[in-house]
């Protein structure tokens, strides 16, 4: 049994070779849990990792209530931001780990079937599931019957509607959901849709306890999480850490650049931090006074060599592509938004006027999707105008930054594929 | 009944994935829906009171003119 201070806990194992099950059961012996699974779930305060830090107690009380005879219980490892390789490295590492505490919660609500959902994209994760789930079958042993899933790669489809969409449906668009919190639905039955690190945390508490599980972390936010550092980095790292680590020493365990420019925390949909702030612990609560967030635990690193404008423009353009275009704002505001930070980025004539625009068109689009895609733009765009505010003002006036004109990226933005390539289904 | 209903107020929502931007909401509630530069609605989110009996009138009117029926009128109580 790992020591409740022992790190790692979720990341045992090495990634690439992951745990067998028999290793597995060796490594993390159950029945070691002073209470209830939903008490100390509840006593654990876990919050979701997937980027929104919902309390997963509350989802399940929520589904515990519904009154249905099939319930599902969806892994989320669809992974859509390009600088995330948590759920990848979770799986595998341990993916029983995962599949463990999937199976706790589906006994806190009484689920049949359990989904897991991995992008195809990704062929060497879908084996690495299908492996574990053919170990546990050979198990005979009774409980929820699994399934693995193989939606197409996209941003978007990582969202829970989408991928709840995409199940039900065959499509990954997101769903409009005029009420929150809603249900999801497949067919008629309720869906607990969690991400797979949070999962893996439940497949802990489950064995342990929340006063074990808790030994690490914070009192607001406690229990570890994964970070992907991506960006100016000598080795791009997927890192185990307790929640409240200074971000600098997190950005150290990837042989970061030691005095970055800026970082983008919590992913495309995230927001920039600048460099000065580094010393800040790495919890929602701290991050919260720079308008950042943990988010789905990325960080990507920008050396004071880059410019932040063009990288801006660059992930917005990537963004906009994204779009699942179902919305108006979002399928025609995005690329507008794009458009005005190229014209500025380039630091063209029309830069100036491109930023008033930009800054008005962004006010508009806020809060008008059916998801949360374009929000997030709007926010990572607002939080680049705030931290690059002196190179925008360059920019602005025709005069591009010393970065602009260096061809090197640190934000790794997939290629741009054309609209009607983009594979929904 | 019908002095009850006149408590509270009402938004106007729209489904923004019906909405493919006819652009006929603004013509009939032009007081409650605007387009922007694509002619798409911005409604404004904070509720009109029920007792505005011209606002309501309109927001029916351009619940029903909407080619999409992507629009609704969304009760919301004096409470919350």
């Amino acid at each position: 049994m790992i020591g409740a201070n022992e790190l790692p806990r979720l990341l045992y194992g090495d990634a690439g070779r992951p745990l067998t099950l028999a290793q597995h059961e060796q490594m993390f012996p159950t029945g070691q849990r002073p209470g209830g699974l939903f008490e100390e779930l509840e006593a654990s305060g876990l919050t979701g990792r997937g980027g929104a830090a919902f309390p997963t107690w509350r989802k399940v009380k929520l589904l515990r209530e519904q009154r249905h005879h099939h319930k599902f219980v969806i892994v989320n490892a669809m992974e859509g931001e390009p600088g995330a390789h948590k759920d990848q490295s979770l799986l595998s590492a341990n993916p029983h780990l995962v599949l463990d505490g999937a199976e706790y919660l589906a006994s806190m609500i009484g689920a049949k079937n359990i989904a897991v959902a991995v992008a195809r994209d990704n062929p060497s994760v879908v084996n690495h599931v299908t492996r574990a789930l053919h170990e546990r079958e050979r198990r005979h042993h009774r409980g929820p019957k699994f399934e693995l899933h193989t939606p197409p790669w996209r941003y978007v489809a990582g969202e829970e509607s989408a991928l709840v969409h995409w199940l039900d449906d065959n499509e990954s668009l997101p769903q409009y959901r005029p009420q929150r919190p809603s249900i999801l639905r497949i067919g008629h039955s309720p869906v607990l849709l969690d991400n797979a690190e949070t999962c893996a945390n439940v497949g802990l508490i489950g064995r342990y306890g929340a006063a074990w599980w808790r030994a690490l972390g914070t009192e607001q936010s406690p229990g570890t999480t994964l970070v992907s550092v991506t960006g100016a980095v000598a080795r791009p790292t997927v890192t185990e850490v307790p929640l409240g680590t200074p971000v600098r020493e997190i950005l150290a365990v990837a042989g970061a650049d030691a005095n970055p420019q800026a970082v983008i925390m919590g992913g495309y949909g995230g927001s920039w931090l600048d460099g000065r702030h580094l010393d800040v612990p790495y919890a929602n609560e701290s991050l919260a006074a720079h308008g950042v967030s943990v988010g789905a635990g990325i960080i990507v690193v920008l050396s004071h060599s880059g410019c932040g404008v063009s990288e801006t423009h660059r992930v917005v353009r990537w963004m906009a592509n994204e779009s699942a275009r179902q919305c108006g704002p979002c399928a025609f505001g995005l690329p507008a938004l794009a458009d005005d930070l190229g014209h500025l980025a380039h630091a063209t004539r029309d830069a100036a006027a491109a930023f008033q625009r930009l800054i008005e068109r962004a006010n508009v689009i806020e809060g008008r999707g059916a998801c949360r895609h374009p929000d997030g733009v709007v926010r990572f765009v607002r939080s680049a105008l705030s931290v690059f505010a002196g190179d925008f003002d360059l920019h602005r006036h025709g005069q591009a930054c010393a970065g602009a004109a260096s061809r090197r990226h640190f934000a790794t933005v997939p290629t741009l594929e054309r609209e009607d390539e983009l594979i929904w289904e | 009944m019908g002095m009850r209903r006149r408590s509270g107020g009402f938004v106007l929502a729209v489904n923004p994935i019906q909405c493919d931007g006819f652009g006929h909401c603004a013509e009939l509630a032009p007081d409650l829906v605007h387009l922007d530069e694509w002619g798409y609605p911005i409604i404004d989110k904070t509720p009109v009171a029920l007792s505005n009996l011209s606002a309501l009138e309109s927001a029916r009117l351009a619940v029903r003119g909407c080619p999409r029926q992507a629009l609704r009128i969304e009760r919301v109580s004096e409470a919350s």
